[in-house]
């Protein structure tokens, strides 16, 4: 019982690897819904961000916090491009399921 | 004992919100429970003892990511239910790939040792207790990783234009606004002055 109440790296690192599963189960099980994949993706980093920042806090070292603050620019980056793309998409062709996305075959 | 508590707390909505975010039907639902999770890690965070980095987390996602979802969902007309479609054809194959990856991560996070010379390993700058999170990291940020801050920098000026590139578009047959034409009209191009007769129309 004891060594539940203390809160050590693993613990975090067990939330991290659960969020990032929960992630990848989305991409997986919407795979129709481009805008439920970007979310998901969205979780996947946040879970990458867990990790950098538990290591971070747990080694002493702030490192791992200047690489959690480049995951968050590039999540943003990531998430206003995607979005934009399937707003450019839904405006091209009405839909955005992602199996109809195929026009880019060569 | 509180740090314990609070850190079940957050740790179990986050994964309760994750779960929702994949498998709720509706779409401005899945984005209201990723704001959600958004805000349990950022009290982990805090609980880690970053705050710069939790309040970021909320600046940066729940102000500006999330709400772009919840603009995009909204604006799209989309059947939704039709998309979601097809879940459960995927759902065996996702459990299985999920579980695996699961029981892969949670192996080698529990199988982890930290390496007894890393301590003695040189650091780029320990966590200096006596001041502010903020404080620390603005002094390793500005200094040690400048390139890497101007990087990001760089990254968002990317996004931006991109974002700007992609979704601007000219429609043809809109009446819009022409400043040169209006500031370039002369006074003998708009009215002429005609002297009217008294008890005359024009």
């Amino acid at each position: 019982m004891q060594e539940g109440l203390t809160i050590g790296l693993s613990h975090y690192l067990s939330v991290a690897a659960i969020l990032f599963t929960l992630g990848v189960l989305g991409i997986f099980l919407n795979r129709k819904n481009v805008i439920i994949i970007l979310m998901s993706i969205e979780l996947m980093l946040l879970a990458v961000n867990i990790n950098l920042v538990a290591f971070s806090s747990f080694l002493n070292n702030l490192q791992g916090q200047v690489f959690a603050l480049m995951v968050l620019t590039v999540a943003a980056g990531e998430a206003a491009i995607g979005l934009a793309i399937v707003v450019t998409y839904f405006r091209n062709r009405g839909s955005i399921a992602v199996e109809d996305i195929n026009m880019m075959k060569g | 004992m509180l740090t314990a508590l609070f850190f079940y707390l957050f740790a179990s909505l986050t994964v309760i919100s994750g779960f929702m975010v994949v498998f709720v039907k509706n779409p401005v639902h899945a984005v209201l429970f990723l704001i959600l999770a958004f805000f349990n890690v950022a009290g982990l965070f805090l609980l880690l003892g970053a705050e710069f980095l939790a309040l970021t987390l909320l600046i940066v996602y729940v102000g500006a990511v999330a709400v772009l979802f919840l603009f995009v969902v909204m604006m799209l007309d989309v059947d939704f239910a039709e998309l979601k479609s097809g879940f459960l054809n995927y759902l065996p194959a996702g459990l299985f790939v999920g579980g695996i990856l699961l029981a892969e991560i949670i192996m080698v996070s529990g199988a982890w040792i930290l390496n007894p010379a890393l301590s003695t390993l040189e650091k780029v700058k320990e966590i200096d207790p006596t001041v502010t999170n903020t404080e620390n990291f603005g002094k390793v940020l500005y200094t040690d990783h400048l390139y890497y801050f101007e990087a990001a920098g760089i990254v968002l000026l990317i996004a931006m234009v991109g974002a700007i590139v992609l979704t601007l578009r000219q429609r043809d047959g809109v009446r819009r606004q022409d400043i040169a034409t209006q500031v370039g009209r002369q006074p003998k191009d708009a009215m002429e002055i005609k002297k009217v007769e008294t008890g005359q129309g024009i």
